[in-house]
């Protein structure tokens, strides 16, 4: 078995590992890091809940390996807090609308809407709902999600899509 | 009546309060199963039966043993020891022997044959492909109509027919069906499903001490899941702690440890070592026990004016090999025609073993009696020529109609699915849609309204021992903070909120003080947890009660140091003050501290402390009513059914968290629409699964959703609190409207086939009036099976008795002890028989745990009958009617509407 050694950059501290090449970056973040906020629903890519933000960008973490996260930096849910240790607003929003109930599905759909609303301007309300129909929730019927994202987008958009 | 305290008491009942568990969950911090590591865990991984049926020639683990990180590989044998029994959810005896592994057969694909412990689940999965197995692979037995005439799934049992209970003929029905002037018949079946929780099956075991075990498990009840686990292990005597935080949903899958579950912490006894096991989505597609698969047909007699005359429903359950408890889910025929004036009805309902994967609980196990009531009706109110509004006001139970009684004898007092419906009309004008949905016709598209109507059954507490109280444990720490320890448990439902704004009212004391614990089977003490949408009445009653006593106690102590007439001392908002006197006031934290530290300050006699536990018997049965309605737009060209609107008009009593019931409706109500319009799990003829991905096996999405609209009324129950259940019902009332609206839809092509799902391509087919889809393999009976009759004409099963019984043998008496099992809807029950015969009459009696039964009966040659009466659960007479031939019996037992269950017996003294 190949072992590499790797750099990463997580919620803003650098983690320096040797890991296995078969190794998901979703295990390496929960098991090697600590982050168990990253949760794993089906390790084939469909059900979002293991989203995290790499250089930016949503991804899902169970089908990256931890070695093609070499040298990059990775938000999970436990890094999106602000400084003051307030929620950041993605959070905010689904604890107002009630977006949430076991909690398992909810740090992917945070973590989708928090890279999705990282840019400078609203990015509106129908994008945010595109992307979270990546994401399944067993427990809401989405009613809460839906109401977060219109509110994170910048207001309803008339019917959903 | 109604104990409910005043209204103007509630502060934070009836309120959207933010959630005491968000703020952990939205920031990763929850404690799932996963989330748990301990000093030298190992993982587990299963090896798993590639077939569905055959015999285990042998199993080789040689090469896994020395496979790199590989602690142990376990079968079978190795766990022997423990004697373990899989109990049903009752914590009764199932009616076949079920091991955590595989003995000698293997009975679906994803049996777990072995179990392997290695440093990580890696290594772990690399070792379990290196086991070898080989099997005599036999013809396994799919479908329900290959248990029917297929050989048998459990060798030694005599009849794939689990359990059969009611009547195939009743007479009376019969006549009454024939002679009515409208009759509606139809088949409507339902598939199977998975309940697919986002987080799966999990647990880690850790023995420690003196024969100590902490389990962490994915659950529904942590006191549920310890008690389960001592007795299954055969172990009472050990002190089993189990605790489950964080669980990612559950829907009835996790509602008792199961095979997986139970091989594991077994094998931490054995290995002495910390072992964990998560399942993954494939095993959760394929090896979890899954639900619903079940059928019906329903005859419905109707007078002219569309008023029910009389109806029977044959029923089939397709149980899988291993299911939670081998039952024919008698819970759809006592809830079939609760709600409605239904002057005469008998049913015929069987649970079948096949070669798949076991039955459990899925949100509303019983939810086939509302689609099939519901379809059926709006089936008759085209026939009949009436509205399907008017169909259900004509037939349904009001509020000026009660009290009275279901067919079942189940007494109604105060249900409301008529006067939802009206209140629900209020906010749908059904003329403009049909207005609408008439000119859309003319440019080719097809709009459906459909409506259904409910009652369901919550909290239900008689005759269920297991669900039969729960307990709250509430203290006014020395800070004046409050801690409640509860025996309910959330698995999203949000209790450590609903709990909490019921204690802060019931205390007096401000919402942000109340913490709940619930997570801890050793802190706290027996309750199922969340089951039967019991959560909100026996959890609520049972935090009211507790709350009550200590607030009386907390004014006994304040009026005993202000002089004041305790009648007088009040708690608002953690302050207690006297009525009238402004300057008498004490903090909650000062009365703590002094009933702590101060005892002799007390009044005299007073125990120290301030803590108080009530465990709370809810009513025998709390019911939750509801109208639904929904429109939608079937697309022609793609078969695809777009929801445009969906109204919810519910009656859950006293609302604790109005988010939090919505929120329980939506959630069901998108499992409806799985279920209606994507969900299946499928086999193809050898008993393979073909649905192991959430890339087959579709789940509803953001899209799939409308935005539900809701309308609560709120009649408060007899239960403390006035609260009624709300969590299995989206559930339940979900599929039967959304049939029918797009049923309602597709009216100008002629009727849908009442088969779940309704995808594409059977909309397609009606659509297009032709068969677009080939056969699916998994309803072909396999090859080596001769073709089952259709569902319409199936054979009877013979009854046990008559197809059993040898002829008599003239030469033995009955006389002696017997060891008994009847065949019950909660699963078998043993108990014992003695009998005295003196020429043809014979005296005996019944002995079970719960007492004694005396009885006369008559003998005719080999024949014995007796009658007994019982009055628990409920009044029965049941009959008895018996064969003994040498020293084994069989025979049956008539419990009045519940129809007849099967007995057997084997004579244990002379
Ligand atoms: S766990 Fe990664 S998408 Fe489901
Ligand atoms: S909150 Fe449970 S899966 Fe979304």
């Amino acid at each position: 078995m190949s072992v590499h050694g790797i750099q990463v950059t997580i919620n803003g501290r650098r983690h320096d590992a040797s890991v296995e090449g078969r190794l998901l970056l979703s295990d390496f973040l929960r098991m090697h890091c600590g982050y168990t906020g990253v949760h794993v629903g089906c390790e084939h890519g469909v059900c979002g809940a293991c989203t995290v933000v790499v250089d930016g960008a949503a991804v899902r973490a169970c089908l990256m390996l931890a070695v093609q996260a070499d040298g990059a930096a990775v938000t999970t849910v436990e890094g999106l807090a602000g400084a003051d240790g307030g929620l950041h607003p993605v959070q905010q929003a689904l604890r107002d609308e009630f977006g949430l109930q076991c909690g398992f599905c909810t740090p992917g759909i945070v973590m989708t809407l928090a890279a999705l609303t990282s840019g400078t301007g609203p990015p509106g309300a129908d994008s945010l709902l595109a992307a979270l129909s990546g994401h399944v929730c067993r427990c809401t019927g989405y009613q809460g999600i839906r109401r977060a994202a219109q509110k994170l987008g910048g207001g309803t958009q008339g019917e959903p899509a | 009546m109604n104990e409910m305290k005043p209204v103007e008491a509630a502060r934070y009942v009836g309120q959207r309060v933010p959630r005491k568990e968000d703020e952990r969950l939205l920031r990763g911090q929850g404690v799932y199963v996963d989330d748990v590591e301990l000093p030298g865990m190992l993982h587990v991984a299963f090896v798993r039966s590639p077939i569905a049926r055959g015999r285990i020639r042998s199993i080789d683990t040689s090469l896994a043993r020395e496979a790199p990180g590989v602690y142990a590989v376990l079968t079978a044998g190795d766990l022997a020891r423990f004697k373990i029994n899989m109990l049903s959810f009752y914590l009764s005896a199932p009616a076949i022997a079920i091991a955590p592994l595989a003995t000698q057969r293997v009975a679906y694909v994803g049996d777990p044959v072995a179990l392997v412990a290695a440093r990580d689940r890696y290594l772990a999965e690399d070792a379990a492909g290196l086991v070898t197995v080989e099997y005599d692979e036999e013809d396994p037995v799919v479908t329900l109509d290959d248990a029917r005439s297929g050989p048998l799934v459990h060798p030694d049992t005599d009849t794939n027919a689990a359990i059969a209970m009611g009547e195939e003929h009743d007479e009376d029905i019969e006549q009454r069906l024939a002679q009515a002037p409208h009759l509606v018949t139809a088949t409507i079946k339902h598939q199977r499903v998975a309940q697919s929780p986002i987080e799966t099956r999990g647990v880690v075991v850790d023995k420690h001490g003196d024969g100590e075990l902490t389990v962490y498990i994915s659950c529904q009840s942590p006191q549920m899941a310890a008690r389960y686990i001592s007795l299954a292990l055969g172990m009472p005597q050990m002190s089993v702690r189990v605790i489950s935080k964080d669980v990612g949903g559950s829907f009835g899958l996790k509602v008792q440890p199961w095979r997986e579950e139970i091989a594991v912490v077994a094998a931490g006894i054995v290995l002495g070592r910390p072992l964990k096991w998560i399942e993954d989505r494939l095993e959760n597609l394929t090896a979890a026990n899954q639900a619903r698969e079940q059928e019906m047909t329903l005859r419905v007699a109707f007078d002219a004016q569309g008023h029910l005359l009389a109806s029977h429903a044959d029923y089939h359950l397709n149980n899988g090999a291993y299911p939670h408890g081998a039952d024919c889910n008698i819970a759809v025929s006592m809830f079939l025609w609760a709600a409605h004036k239904m002057p005469g009805f008998s049913f015929y309902t069987r649970g079948w073993y096949t070669n798949t994967a076991g039955l459990a609980a899925y949100r509303g196990p019983w939810a086939m009696e509302s689609l099939a009531r519901e379809t059926v009706l709006d089936i008759a109110a085209r026939k009949i020529g009436i509205d399907p509004i008017e169909i259900r006001r004509r037939n349904l139970v009001t509020r000026a109609d009660q009290p009275c009684t279901t067919p079942f004898g189940i007494p109604l007092e105060d249900i409301t699915p008529a006067e939802c419906l009206e209140i629900l009309l209020e906010h749908l004008d059904v003329a403009a849609f049909r207005a609408e949905q008439a000119a859309a016709r003319t440019q080719g598209r097809y709009l459906g309204l459909g409506f259904a109507t409910y009652i369901e059954p919550t909290a239900g507490s008689a005759g269920i021992s297991v669900l039969a109280s729960d307990v709250a444990q509430i203290r006014v720490e020395p800070t004046g903070k409050v801690t409640a320890v509860l025996s309910t448990h959330s698995q999203g439902h949000g209790t450590q909120t609903t709990m909490a704004q019921i204690i802060a009212d019931h205390l007096g004391v401000p919402f942000e003080d109340v913490s709940i614990f619930e997570d801890d089977s050793s802190r706290g003490g027996f309750g199922a947890g969340a089951s039967g949408s019991r959560q909100a009445v026996a959890g609520g009653g049972a935090s009211i009660k507790a709350a009550e006593l200590l607030a009386d106690k907390i004014k006994r102590i304040a009026a005993h140091l202000l002089e004041a007439d305790p009648a007088q001392v009040r708690i608002e908002a953690g302050v207690i003050r006297v009525v009238g006197e402004p300057d008498k006031t004490r903090s909650l934290r000062e009365i703590a501290e002094l009933a702590y530290g101060e005892p002799e300050r007390l009044p005299p006699g007073m125990e120290a402390g301030l803590e108080v536990q009530y465990r709370y018997r809810p009513p025998p049965l709390t019911l939750t009513s509801a109208a639904h309605a929904c429109i939608v737009e079937v697309d022609a060209e793609t078969g695809f059914v777009k929801i445009k609107r969906w109204l919810c008009s519910e009656d859950c009593g006293v609302m604790i968290h109005p988010a939090v019931v919505e929120g329980q409706i939506a959630g069901g109500l998108t499992q409806a629409i799985g279920c209606v319009l994507m969900e299946q799990v499928s086999f193809d003829a050898r008993g393979n699964p073909t649905a192991v991905t959430y890339k087959d096996y579709l789940l509803p999405a953001i899209s799939d959703t409308p935005d539900f609209e809701y309308i609560h009324a709120n009649t408060p129950s007899q239960a403390v609190g006035g609260f009624r259940g709300v969590g299995e019902g989206g559930c339940i009332i979900g599929p039967p409207t959304l049939v029918n609206a797009i049923a309602d839809a597709l009216a100008p092509f002629g009727p849908i086939p009442l088969e779940l799902p309704l995808t594409p391509t059977r909309i397609l087919e009606v659509i297009e009036g032709r068969s677009l889809a080939p056969k699916a393999p998994g309803h072909a009976p396999p090859a080596a099976i001769p073709a089952a009759p259709a569902p319409t004409d199936v054979q009877p099963v013979p009854s046990p008795l008559a197809a059993q019984v040898p002829p008599p043998a003239a030469d033995s008496s009955i006389d002696g002890t017997w060891k008994l099992v009847l065949a019950t809807p909660l699963g078998p029950q043993t108990f014992n028989g003695r009998f005295k015969s003196a020429g043809n009459s014979v005296t005996g009696s019944l002995i079970s745990d719960i007492g004694t039964e005396n009885f006369q009966g008559v003998l005719d040659g080999n024949n014995l009958k007796f009658d007994l009466k019982v009055t628990k659960p409920m009044s029965l007479t049941l009959k008895y009617d018996i064969r003994f031939d040498g020293d084994k019996l069989t025979g049956k037992v008539k419990m009045g509407i519940f129809g007849s269950a099967k007995l057997t017996g084997e004579r244990i003294e002379r």
